[in-house]
């Protein structure tokens, strides 16, 4: 049975009505119209779907809306949801995405939501990372066209830039 | 068609008397269909045809002198619109940045080919090459007759012509066909696809004139996609769309004879579409479109498990009848003399395993049915061919369907892309609703075409000197396509097939392409066998990037470093003994010198330990292209992993267009054939495949990936660029293995070098 829940978005608190069990995916991308969370493979295995939960990389194709809405009417904030979308814009980039630019990173770049989210919350965790840091932080994620050394490039480039 | 010479003397009355003076024509406005390529174009005026033999199919002049071009070809992501800009910019001197690619619209473009055989610059440039200097002509000549000068005496500098000798003197594109279509024939070979070409009666430039041409110019579709900006495919919606998802058999052939559908009676919208093989749900949302898919009861029949044995898969293609042969090409020499009067035979079997697209997400397809009117969003490569596909599945005719190309969730070949078109195609048209329809993941790998599997047998005459007086190479193979690499006939696709249409598979392999000059050589030969199942099999072969080409050459060049070994012989010099062609001989030389290459014999002597290196070195061409390649690797002989640490290559695909995208693609083409070399086989038992994630079909991880990739570019201006997509990962698997071999001292002859793979082969 649907139920009504209140998602906190990128700063803006949105109400939707769902089942329980609906991956936040799909709320997001169909409910909420944020294409920026990608469908790859509903598993939890590739990082397509990736966004941040109060900062934290989560897989939102695995992620029950249940479990990161409030009830509807809002009693307590819900916990923030960020997409790739609320990470940077044009105007105000995360140094990644400048270092995504610079160094040219993505060929399709379906897989981008979780390079760049899951390298956020390191970057923001672990400064002056070694490369093996690196390596160990971003393994399991997936990239299908063979970009991962322009990946490697552009988080060390941005974790330059972060001090 | 208009006669260009007498243009070129600016005289009114000549003009007319021409009888075609009307280079360019207005008259009403577009038509709502092309209301897409209208905002890009924002030209008024009757237009030609959207055919091959019109200028105006290519390229367009606005009003404000901004150039739109319109390309058969799409770029997913390895830079061809920046190239292509780069190369209509150069021919109609103007600025980089006010051209405008648009590609992929069959409301917009011709068939071009879409991406193919890394064709998007070599062919699809070409011909955009040849529209925009023929454009460049039209309108220099049309400028002297406004001028009252001379077309000889005028010079073109940010789309504005003006007199050599009095700049004042001048004329804008803009002021002479702004807003307006060309009405220009040009000379097109009757041909659609890769091949396409339509020149008009200009030549393009002297590539020693290039400003534009050979520049390093970055991609603008980055920051779109860093900022979360662009649209997929995935991302399309239409109002009063449903979400579609489809069924498929646990074992691969059987057809559903039930259905129970109030196992989903529940679920919100739920529909099901059953026709024969076909079996699909919608419903409004795409959770509940999940759901029923996965809760809808379908009893299905019980056809003969359909496959072999994984172990037995190569012993499958050995036995197998042939089914299809071809020697292609002559061979040189005496072969079978040459093997009579060998002091030694060397020969080699190599093996290479059925691998998948297993592309970054699952395909998508948007279908809307309008009356009769048809509107498909696809991430298939060849929107061109799935608009024709489409067309026949629903039986309308193909100017009645509009094939959209949107940048589909990844794309190297013949995917699942193409099968989902023609899915979302038949549950549109089931449920009178338009349908956005993507498939699950176990879908994407376990049920897209896959690359063939294949076994090449390789074997050399050697005389009493050390000389390789004969060689032989042929290979026995499941065939490239049996599903054709566009999806333009019902017969090539899973809905065509599970509807009732028989597979007709096309049979063909392919040849190893290098130049080395043995007196006696054959190796044009190759068999094909029968497909496992002969419809709607997810073992169903087509092509996948540099199709037969990695598996061809792994072989080739794997046994060229057998032969080197075997006579004592570096390598390098080995292949510089015997390679002819100039160009192959300078890729060989400059990856040698970049990588430092010390001349040595394999395998490399007085290693101890447990982690023990090695370098390795092949070199190839495809279609006009060549590169020459090195690898570093480490291999840890008690887990039996590879690491390939560092690459070297050298690479000449001719004229060179953008050296920074040519380099990224280099790479990455460099990365997935590591991938497919390390880790890549698609598991089967003998009911289906059982590679369907990426726990089941790994690919590379980043923390293998190489430390580096060195590139040394070769650009030949003065010879037409041909392809660079996929040449790349073609030699990967023979370079990695070569190096193993240097390393250990052990040939490895079957992909993938898993660490199972590797450590037994070390045992």
């Amino acid at each position: 049975m649907s139920e009504k829940f209140s998602l906190s978005v990128n700063g803006t608190v949105h109400s939707v009505t769902a089942d329980p069990d609906t991956p936040l995916l799909y709320v997001l991308r169909d409910d909420l119209g944020l294409n920026n969370p990608h469908f790859g493979c509903g598993l939890a295995q590739c990082g397509a779907c990736t966004v941040h939960l109060d900062g934290q990389p989560i897989r939102s194709c695995v992620t029950p809306v249940s479990a990161v809405g409030a009830a509807d009417p809002v009693k307590t904030r819900p916990p923030a949801i960020t997409t790739l979308a609320g990470l940077g814009t044009a105007e105000k980039p995360h140094p990644l995405q400048t270092a995504y630019i610079e160094e040219q990173v993505p060929q399709c770049g379906y897989c981008i939501n979780g390079w760049l989210m899951t390298a956020a919350a390191f970057l923001r965790d672990t400064k002056k990372p070694t490369e093996a840091q690196i390596k160990d932080a971003l393994s399991g994620l997936k990239c299908r066209c063979g970009t991962h050394l322009a990946i490697l490039r552009a988080v060390k480039r941005a974790a330059a830039m972060m001090g | 068609m208009t006669t260009i010479e007498k243009l070129n003397r600016p005289s009114r009355r000549a003009l007319l008397k021409s009888g075609g003076a009307l280079v360019v024509s207005i008259g009403a406005p577009m038509p709502l269909q092309l209301a897409r390529a209208a905002e890009e174009a924002r030209l008024v005026g009757a237009q030609p045809p959207l055919t091959p033999d019109q200028l105006s199919s290519y390229i367009a002049v606005n009003a404000d002198g901004m150039i739109s071009v319109f390309s058969g070809k799409t770029d997913l992501g390895q830079g061809l619109e920046v190239a292509l800009a780069q190369m209509v910019a150069e021919e109609l001197d103007v600025p980089f940045p006010a051209v405008k690619v648009a590609t992929g619209d069959t409301a917009s473009s011709v068939n071009q080919g879409g991406a193919s055989s890394a064709s998007g610059i070599q062919e699809g440039g070409k011909q955009l090459r040849a529209a925009a200097a023929e454009a460049r002509r039209v309108l220099v000549d049309l400028a002297a007759q406004k001028l009252g000068v001379p077309a000889a005496e005028l010079v073109v500098d940010g789309g504005v012509v003006h007199s050599n000798t009095e700049m004042a003197k001048s004329v804008s594109y803009a002021e002479l066909v702004g807003g307006r279509y060309f009405n220009v024939t040009l000379a097109w070979n009757g041909k659609i696809g890769n091949p396409l070409y339509a020149p008009g009666k200009a030549r393009p430039k002297d590539p020693k004139d290039y400003k534009i041409v050979g520049q390093l110019i970055k991609r603008q579709d980055i920051a779109p996609k860093v900022f979360a900006q662009q649209d997929f495919c995935t991302d399309i919606k239409v109002p009063g769309m449903v979400h579609g998802r489809m069924i498929r058999p646990a074992v691969a052939g059987a057809v559903p004879v039930k259905l129970d559908e109030s196992s989903i009676k529940d679920i919100p919208g739920a529909r099901v579409v059953w026709n024969q093989g076909f079996l699909g749900v919608v419903a409004d949302k795409e959770w509940d479109a999940i759901k029923a898919a996965r809760d809808l009861k379908v009893t299905w029949s019980n056809p003969t498990p359909p496959f072999p044995d994984q172990a037995s898969l190569y012993d499958h293609i050995r036995k197998a009848p042939v089914r299809k042969s071809e020697t292609e090409g002559p061979p040189v020499g005496d072969v079978d003399a040459a093997f009579k009067n060998a002091a030694r035979v060397i020969e080699a079997e190599y093996e290479w395993p059925f691998q998948s697209h297993a592309s970054m997400g699952p395909a998508c397809a948007v279908v809307d049915i309008k009356g009769d009117q048809v509107t498909l969003w696809t991430g298939s490569q060849k929107p061109h061919f799935t608009r024709d596909g489409v067309a026949k599945i629903l039986g309308v005719p193909p100017e009645k369907v509009r094939g959209i190309w949107i940048l589909g969730p990844g794309s190297y070949g013949r995917n699942d892309a193409g099968d989902c078109a023609m899915d979302a195609a038949l549950l549109a048209k089931a449920v009178g609703l338009p349908v956005r329809l993507q498939y699950m993941r176990d879908q994407a790998t376990g049920w897209d075409p896959k690359a063939p599997a294949s076994i090449h047998r390789a074997r050399a005459a050697i005389d009493a000197s050390g000389k390789v007086i004969g060689y032989e190479f042929t290979s026995k193979a499941f065939p490239r396509v049996d599903v054709n690499s566009n999806e333009s006939a019902p017969h090539d696709t899973l809905a065509g097939q599970l509807t009732g249409v028989p597979l007709k598979s096309g049979d063909g392999f392919g040849v190893p392409e290098e130049s080395y000059g043995f007196a006696n050589k054959r190796t044009g030969y190759w068999e094909t066998i029968a497909p496992l199942l002969d419809r709607g099999s997810p073992l169903r072969t087509s092509h996948l990037r540099d199709p037969i080409g990695p598996q061809v050459h792994f072989a080739s060049e794997s046994f060229m470093d057998e032969l080197a070994a075997a006579l004592n012989l570096d390598p390098v010099e080995f292949r510089l003994q015997y390679v002819t062609d100039p160009r192959d001989i300078a890729v060989i030389k400059a990856a040698a010198e970049k990588a430092g290459w010390q001349p040595a014999p394999s395998p490399r002597k007085g290693q101890g330990g447990n982690t023990v290196s090695g370098r390795g070195f092949a070199y190839i061409e495809r279609h006009g292209t060549r590169l020459a390649i090195v690898a570093d690797v480490d291999v840890d002989r008690s887990s039996g992993r590879i690491w390939p640490r560092k690459f070297t290559i050298a690479h000449d695909c001719g004229q060179i267009i953008n050296p920074d995208g040519l380099v990224r693609v280099i790479e990455a083409g460099v990365v997935q054939g590591i991938s497919r070399t390390l880790w890549e086989e698609v598991k089967f038992n003998n009911k289906n495949v059982t590679s369907v994630d990426w726990q089941s079909y790994p690919i590379l991880d980043i923390a293998e990936a190489p430390e580096a990739i060195d590139v040394v570019l070769i650009d030949r201006p003065e010879i037409p660029p041909s392809g660079a997509g996929e040449p790349a990962i073609r030699p990967v698997a023979a370079v990695i293995a070569n190096a193993v071999f240097d390393a250990t001292g052990v040939r490895i002859r079957r992909v993938p070098f898993s660490p199972d793979n590797v450590k037994s082969a070390l045992s």
